[in-house]
């Protein structure tokens, strides 16, 4: 018997299914004529090797619809404001293009200068998904190159927060990177011409003594750039500490403070052993410590490039809006906007600015704003607030604020985002130094005053040699090696925290805030429901026949979710819809009526909290369809696990129609519906004066107060590459249910930074031993110091990464 | 036996011309990105002609 396989046809550039094999070219299937038309641009272009590097690399065109969408760019004043650089024959631009995904993307707008005359040159940043692009603007316009981006697939990110143009170029991360390579090198240099120290040149032959010197004053000259390169901002960062301690404008002790005297010390001390003694230093210990501390500096300072956790209503917002001046229509940046401004708004955009409707009629979806799910419906002389999205007809608006000071922009201009939020990065360390820096002194002085009654030649060795040693190296390694093992760990089980710091907040979490519409439930997941008596297939029937015959978003959703086996739709005598009623239809002989309780008369004094549909047949009420969020999977058994180690809160901006189903899980009082932004900030704000530390979860622009006045704002996202407000880590939202054992692994990194602390404090017991005694030589200490600190980094890492599988991260 | 101070000297100034190479390659932003190089390298262009050759200088 043979098996009966059925091909399943696959579209040639997206891989996508094909509904049927009417789109081919050639002997390839298509699934849409997007995905068509960028097959017949690349071949035109000879570009087809697109299709070599991967199968079915491209990007689905299905829901795309950009016509006019970019007309906006044929203002020049809109296009000077993208534009890195601008001269007669040249123009460069930097686009954020999120669809970059594989090695074929990178080959394709890398060669996007083959696809469109006029473009010079064209380079892309993988990982953060940047694509640098340089044309001639006499022959080609830049919005002929964003279409032809968007057809191809790769659509730009243009909005608002594009025309700011951060120009950041990381000359942080550069001059690190420089320290470390110029310090590491210093440091191998040193080290090979200590070698004969380390093998003991007889200095009584007079011709090894001559070359003694020659390696000694080499050493010297190769470690000037370590103590006044490499080690400058340790210094600074002690000497800043000190002044500040002595105005009493802080009591951290920072942990700069014990490294600025171990460093000094071992500048100092060698100095004179090179030119007073003439005996080797420990310049090859100095250059070792000081190439530690910057490598580890170097890995606190690793995050997500492709990432950003910076986002604010810019980035939400359009970069240009429709304005009438005059009687001229014309584009314009929505910064510009003032109060008396003509707007139009089209279907699916977004309103810019608090205005009045003057003409057509609103359904405004503000979910994204105060996570109320249903479309509002407006009209002529109501107020809209900006960050709404317009459903259905354009719409002209009179402006009444400007951007900057609209409802949900004012939100930006509280306090909490005025400041940043203070990250402990350090602060553990800090802690450590003040108590450590007055041990090391104290024994210090103790050896010193032991030796000045016995043996006084030892005085300044001994003291020395406790000061060098007792440099708190490995215990401010361990700290960042072991925050950014936790932090690849976390982002291997896609929860990306914004930097070190944020695992450490992590620990002080005790109260957990919830926001509902795309946290608790899915984002754009609605389901229709019929509550009633259950529908036969033959009433079924009736009302998929009818809901089709309607453009209402509700009617297809309905018609969607009744799903009836080789469908045909029934005769029809009569329909009529009622705009904003209902609908109704004589089919098959019978009277079909759906809509609100007003329209259908049986169902007059009924109320749903939620949007829904009642239906009729024939007189008789049957039931209604209502429309229902979906929750996220196993969201009971997740709250009922938090339950016990945190005080948790809902923060929703929705309605209380969903008060009965989220009650047994939370505390009385602690559930809080229809709160605006502000509302939600202060209800953190409040809690925080309590002292406790809240962890506040959204998704939205509605929860960016929220989630910068908490301790540690995440936000969740279905697609972690899209938007997201700001916030401090990022929980891609199939990993929701793991958020327990996040919380709980960064408790366990914590307690392994503290028991490496132990550790090195064991390495520090030890070589004191050795320096009270005055016997540490230059070798010794360039073996012991080394040593000590990559063996702490080593137990960091390591028992990180074992807990990590032991917990199954 | 002085031979040794002019390889020690010469040896260092090897060095130092690759300490050289590696600011520059720095300054230059060649660390900003060190993914996307990797993906670039695999791909043959058969047909490239000498003139799109030329990177843009950044």
């Amino acid at each position: 018997m043979i098996a009966e396989v059925e091909e399943k046809l696959v579209c040639y550039h997206c891989g996508d299914e094909c509904p049927d094999d009417s789109i081919a070219f050639e002997d390839k299937h298509f699934c849409c004529h997007g995905c068509q038309t960028v097959f017949e641009i690349l071949q035109d272009n000879n570009l087809c090797a697109y299709y070599d590097l991967n199968n079915n690399a491209g990007i689905s065109l299905k829901s795309k619809n950009f016509e006019g969408k970019y007309s906006y760019l044929d203002e020049r004043d809109i296009v000077a404001q993208l534009l890195d650089y601008q001269s007669g024959e040249l123009s460069k631009v930097t686009f954020y293009v999120p669809a970059v995904h594989c090695s074929s993307c990178v080959w394709l707008l890398e060669n996007f200068n083959k696809v469109k005359k006029g473009v010079i040159t064209s380079r892309l940043n993988f990982i953060k998904k940047e694509l640098s692009l340089s044309y001639n603007p006499v022959e080609v316009s830049l919005k002929e190159i964003v279409e032809l981006l968007a057809t191809l697939g790769y659509e730009p990110l243009l909005n608002l927060e594009s025309s700011d143009k951060p120009q950041q170029k990381n000359t942080a991360q550069r001059s690190l990177i420089l320290k470390i390579g110029v310090v590491g090198f210093c440091m191998g240099n040193i080290m090979m011409m200590s070698f004969p120290e380390y093998f003991h040149l007889d200095l009584k032959n007079s011709i090894d003594a001559t070359y003694q010197k020659f390696f000694l004053y080499f050493n010297f000259m190769l470690s000037l750039p370590v103590f006044f390169y490499g080690a400058y901002d340790y210094l600074n960062g002690a000497w800043i500490s000190i002044k500040e301690n002595f105005k009493k404008t802080t009591d951290v002790f920072s942990v700069d403070i014990p490294i600025a005297v171990a460093i000094i010390t071992l500048y100092g001390r060698s100095i004179y052993e090179t030119f007073v003694n003439n005996s080797a230093g420990y310049y090859d210990s100095l250059a070792g410590l000081v190439f530690f501390l910057l490598v580890g500096k170097w890995m606190q300072q690793i995050t997500y490039n492709y990432l950003s956790f910076e986002r604010n209503y810019k980035s939400y917002f359009p970069l240009a809006v429709k304005v009438l001046r005059g009687n001229a229509e014309s584009f314009m940046n929505v910064m510009e906007l003032k109060k008396g401004d003509t707007i139009f708004i089209h279907h699916q955009e977004l309103i810019p600015a608090d205005a009045i409707i003057s003409k057509g009629k609103g359904m405004i979806d503000y979910s994204f704003v105060t996570g109320e799910s249903d479309p509002l419906s407006k009209n002529v002389g109501d107020i809209l607030f900006a960050g709404g999205r317009q459903k259905g007809e354009r719409l002209e608006l009179i402006v009444q604020k400007p951007v900057s000071q609209s409802y949900l922009t004012q939100l930006w201009n509280n306090e909490a985002f005025m400041k940043e939020k203070v990250m402990p990065t350090t602060e553990l360390a800090n802690l450590f130094s003040k108590y450590f820096t007055a041990i090391t002194f104290t024994i210090a002085t103790i050896a010193g005053v032991y030796w000045a009654f016995f043996e006084p030649s030892l005085f300044w060795n001994s003291i020395t040699a406790v000061l060098m040693v007792a440099c708190p190296c490995a215990l401010t390694l361990s700290m960042p090696f072991t925050m950014s093992t936790t932090m690849a760990i976390f982002g291997r089980n896609k929860f990306y925290v914004k930097n070190q710091g944020v695992i450490q907040l992590l620990n002080e979490v005790n109260e957990i805030a919830f926001d509902k519409t795309g946290t608790l439930t899915e984002s754009n997941s609605e389901k229709v429901i019929f509550i009633g008596s259950e529908l036969s297939e033959f009433e079924q029937k009736l009302v998929k026949t009818l809901t089709m015959q309607s453009a209402h978003p509700l009617s297809k959703m309905i018609a969607n979710s009744l799903n009836i086996k080789e469908f045909k739709a029934l005769p029809i005598v009569y329909f009529q819809e009622f705009q904003g009623e209902g609908i109704e239809a004589s089919i098959a002989e019978n009277l079909v009526r759906l809509g609100k309780g007003g329209f259908v008369k049986s169902a007059l004094n009924k109320e749903v909290k939620h949007t829904h549909s009642f239906l009729e047949i024939n007189g008789i009420l049957i039931g209604y369809f209502v429309v229902e969020t979906v929750y996220r999977k196993n969201w009971q058994t997740i709250l009922t696990n938090l339950s016990k180690s945190f005080t948790l809160f809902i923060l929703s901006g929705d309605n209380d129609a969903d008060k009965d189903k989220l009650g047994p899980y939370f505390k009385e009082n602690a559930v809080h519906f229809k709160q605006k932004p502000q509302d939600k900030l202060n209800f953190i704000n409040q809690e925080q004066q309590k002292g406790n530390h809240v962890l506040m979860i959204g998704d939205g622009l509605n929860d960016a107060g929220a989630l910068r006045q908490s301790n540690v704002g995440i936000a969740i996202s279905e697609d972690i590459k899209v938007f997201s407000p700001a916030c401090d880590a990022i929980l891609d939202a199939s990993k929701f249910g793991q958020l327990a054992d996040f919380l709980k692994f960064s408790k366990t990194s914590l307690n392994i930074v503290k028991a490496s602390f132990v550790l090195s404090l064991v390495y520090n017991f030890i070589g004191i031993g050795w320096a009270v005694t005055g016997e540490l030589s230059p070798v010794l200490a360039a073996i012991f110091m080394p040593l000590s600190s990559i063996s702490v980094v080593l137990f960091a890492v390591g028992l990180t990464h074992l807990f990590a599988r032991f917990r199954k991260l | 036996m002085s031979i040794i101070l002019f390889l020690a000297i010469a040896a260092i100034l090897v060095a130092g011309g690759f300490l050289g190479a590696f600011i520059w390659a720095t300054k230059d932003g060649q660390y900003d990105d060190t993914y996307t190089p990797s993906v670039r390298m695999l791909f043959d262009n058969p047909v490239q002609s000498p003139e799109s050759k030329k990177k843009k200088d950044e």
